[in-house]
């Protein structure tokens, strides 16, 4: 669905000179034209949870993908909730998504639209908390109603 | 292990003199972890695995104080846009203040 909008922007990518390409997040912000943006701003939105990965879901090409995934999973996030696109399947949406984003690596994961980070932020804000206050502040997991545990909430009884 | 090399490659090299001057960490530990992904499909292409592809970064600095971790993270990619352009692959970062250090171990 990428493939035709981002095109006209790949291509202009290849013209430039690699100095201009290296001058950061601002020029890269201008390479990407309005239309693929939208189309992209499109697909962020158009799931509570949207995942940009090497491969599926079952079968994840890069291991930071694979934890990107077990994370959700992990965390209960329906699967009508959430969506993945595989960026090996489309060139165009690779580079599009690294340039929407302004990041360099996939994983990336948007919930509700707002960047979240890559593999490294969300495992952390798994393990801290906060990822799954996140996911029931924007509705996409159940709030527990039960007081959370304290300090030693880290580590679950065996 | 003789595809792992002990002596600092030069994207190595260059990613801890840019996050030096940047960050002025307190400590910097920067780990190639290419190795581990020769099998992968985009790195068979490059020196059969054996390049500098994928580091893991930790870094303790000052710098951090008051950031998010996008906003950390985004603060080293950025630094390091040259190297991304020219086949560095993926970072695995780990970024603290030496407060946050502290408290974790307190």
């Amino acid at each position: 669905m990428f493939r035709p909008v981002l095109r006209s922007s790949t291509r202009l990518l290849r013209g430039t000179t690699p100095a201009s390409f290296l001058s950061g997040r601002l020029a890269a912000y201008r390479f990407l034209s309005q239309e693929a943006r939208s189309q992209i701003q499109k697909a962020v939105t158009s799931t509570p949870v949207v995942l940009f990965m090497k491969g599926t879901p079952d079968e994840p090409q890069c291991g930071f993908s694979r934890a990107a995934i077990q994370v959700l999973e992990l965390q209960g996030v329906p699967q009508e909730k959430l969506k993945t696109f595989n960026v090996l399947a489309d060139q165009e949406l690779r580079s599009g998504i690294k340039e929407f984003s302004e990041w360099p690596t996939i994983p990336q994961i948007y919930v509700n639209g707002e960047f979240i980070g890559g593999c490294d932020i969300l495992i952390s804000m798994h393990q801290s908390g906060e990822l799954e206050t996140l996911l029931e502040n924007n509705g996409v997991i159940p709030k527990v109603e039960e007081t959370p545990a304290q300090s030693n909430s880290a580590a679950p009884a065996s | 292990m003789s595809t792992r090399s002990i002596i600092p490659g030069s994207v190595e090299l260059s990613i801890r003199e840019k996050l030096t001057t940047l960050l002025q960490p307190a400590s910097l530990t920067i780990t190639n972890d290419s190795w581990k992904h020769r099998h992968h499909a985009a790195m068979r292409e490059k020196d059969g695995g054996n390049g500098e592809t994928h580091f893991s970064i930790r870094v303790v600095s000052a710098a951090f104080k008051g950031k998010t971790p996008i906003q950390r993270h985004r603060m080293i990619n950025s630094a390091l846009s040259e190297e991304f352009n020219q086949g560095l692959h993926a970072l695995s970062l780990e970024t603290r203040t030496e407060e946050e250090i502290t408290q974790a171990s307190g």
